[in-house]
């Protein structure tokens, strides 16, 4: 009986993970092959990797200029989030009262707003105060939606921490500044990076608020690009391959991530 | 101490002006005419257009069945995974959110094509299918932080004073992971009524969610109108966010750990 729930619990998950993949799996199999719809296959060949990296066709160019556009985006605004999230956690952490619950109830508002209404909401700002829609716009945008995100990281690890080390280091004659670097910011570090690396992700898979804050500015990421190909009735075959390669990529480096934190959890076991 | 509490002002600024001027902006476009002048209009169209009460309409029910399967499919998923007997390894559980990393778009038009190669026609089915697959992580993840997160001894003093398994997850388990199930469905619920381009890429354009006539709006330059919708589903979120209270933070903040 126990052995049994076990092998369906097993076979249930493998189910939705096959579903799941499905569609990945799709691309990366269309990606070896040149046929410009998704589903149709017309014989081996590396030839879309190929046009990819040399940026061959107009169409392969102005998408490496999207994905690239899409990190430098996503690395500026997570990088600027992380900072200001964290002083603002130090800061929410060492607030009290309706103060406290006021900047941690604006906080959470980005979360629960669905993209679109965050998108609307900026693209009106952006025309109410006549600034032109363009890179700066995309990214305080996305700095917009990915600090709370920090925050909501970065507040955890300041609650578990002992308080008094701080005031020892000032004690001992260390400065704000230099009890800031050499206590406060190893000791919340590993709060940042998760904030990090999710207000990367976020950034990396937004659509909407990047439609509505990109406007005309002819500033394309890779969801817009494929939106507008959606919209022209075609893929730009050479996605597929790029998606395939970003897939490989993120793989590899989660299970290694993964994998060593494993291993690390089992030593300490043993 | 004091001073340093003064390290939120800037994100206090910030928040005034990215978060809540913005919103603000919603209701001042939603209650004006282009000429800035204050009309009830914009707000009427809701209740008098048909097209927008249909799609609004039709956007509900596609929202409640895609949060009822994203329930029944993620949350034995989620058990699974947070059951140390059932599930040894934590790389099993970042499998099911490694698929957010290739554009949500991108899967959507080849979950679209996988449907035509199958010969399965675009529509209700096939929209409820790609919505379930783009919002189930987000169904899943909450829950399993709540699941993993929760005191065993619960369960195991329920089982030792006589209850069967089924009783134990009815009475026990259960109750103490909904918080989880909440945020789930408020990640999932409204963020499916404002979808765009997902629907029209799974539905072939037949089916027109909410967020799609709002983003059309915007894409004809009717802000005024376009804002008006958005000010409607603003006020529902508020409605119902703020009912039950803040009690979400907290799981919302356990969903947002990788």
């Amino acid at each position: 009986m126990k052995t049994g729930g076990r092998i369906v619990a097993k076979a249930y998950l493998w189910l939705i993970l096959i579903v799941i993949y499905a569609p990945i799996a799709f691309i990366a199999v269309f990606s070896f092959t040149e046929a410009k719809s998704l589903g149709n296959w017309t014989g081996f060949t590396f030839n879309l990797y190929h046009s990819l990296f040399t940026g061959a066709t107009s169409n392969s160019e102005a998408l490496l200029v999207a994905l690239k556009n899409t990190v430098v985006i996503a690395l500026v605004a997570s990088l600027i989030s992380t900072v200001l999230g964290t002083l603002a956690a130090i800061g929410i952490y060492n607030l009290s009262g309706r103060k406290k619950k006021t900047i941690q109830f604006l906080n959470n508002i980005p979360m629960l707003n669905p993209d679109i209404i965050t998108g609307v909401s900026l693209f009106l700002l952006f025309v109410f105060l006549h600034i032109t829609k363009g890179y700066t716009t995309i990214i305080l945008a996305h700095v917009t939606f990915c600090t709370p995100y920090v925050v909501l990281n970065v507040l955890p690890k300041l609650t578990q921490m002992n308080p008094n080390i701080y005031e020892a280091a000032l004690d001992l004659g260390a400065t704000p500044m230099q009890a800031l670097r050499k206590v406060l910011v190893p000791l919340l570090r590993p709060g940042m990076i998760s904030g990090f690396i999710l207000a990367f992700t976020m950034s990396l898979d937004d659509f909407a608020v990047t439609y509505f804050t990109a406007g005309s500015s002819g500033i394309d990421t890779l969801s817009t690009f494929i939106y507008s190909d959606v919209r022209k009735g075609g893929l730009t075959p050479e996605l597929k391959p790029m998606m395939t390669l970003i897939f490989l990529l993120v793989l590899v480096v989660l299970l290694v991530v993964n994998l060593r934190s494993f291993r690390k959890q089992k030593q300490l076991e043993i | 101490m004091g001073k340093r509490s003064a390290w939120a002002l800037p994100y206090f600024i910030f928040l005034v002006l990215f978060v809540v001027l913005p919103l603000v902006l919603i209701g001042v476009y939603a209650l004006t005419d282009a000429d800035g002048r204050f009309t009830l209009a914009n707000m009427g169209a809701f209740f008098t257009d048909p097209k927008i009460i249909n799609s609004f309409l039709v956007s509900l029910e596609v929202a409640l069945e895609n949060t009822v399967i994203c329930i029944l499919v993620g949350y034995p998923v989620a058990y699974i995974l947070a059951d140390k007997s059932l599930n040894r390894s934590a790389v099993t559980a970042v499998l099911f959110i490694l698929p957010m990393w290739i554009n949500a778009l991108m899967r959507t038009m080849a979950t679209a094509e996988i449907f035509n190669v199958l010969g399965i026609g675009l529509g209700k089915g096939t929209l409820l299918f790609g919505m379930a697959y783009d919002y189930l992580p987000f169904m899943i993840y909450p829950i399993y932080n709540i699941l993993d997160k929760m005191d065993k001894s619960y369960a195991e003093a329920a089982q030792d004073l006589g209850a069967s398994p089924v009783k134990v997850f009815l009475k026990v388990t259960l109750p103490l992971s909904l918080p989880g199930v909440a945020s789930g469905v408020m990640m999932v619920f409204m963020p499916t009524v404002s979808t765009f381009a997902v629907s029209e890429i799974l539905t072939n354009n037949t089916i027109m969610l909410f967020g799609s006539v709002i983003q059309e709006q915007f894409n004809n330059l009717m802000w005024n109108q376009g804002a008006a919708l958005s000010f409607i589903m603003l006020i529902i979120i508020g409605v119902t966010t703020l009912i039950p209270g803040n009690k979400n933070s907290e799981t919302v903040e356990g969903g947002a750990t990788v």
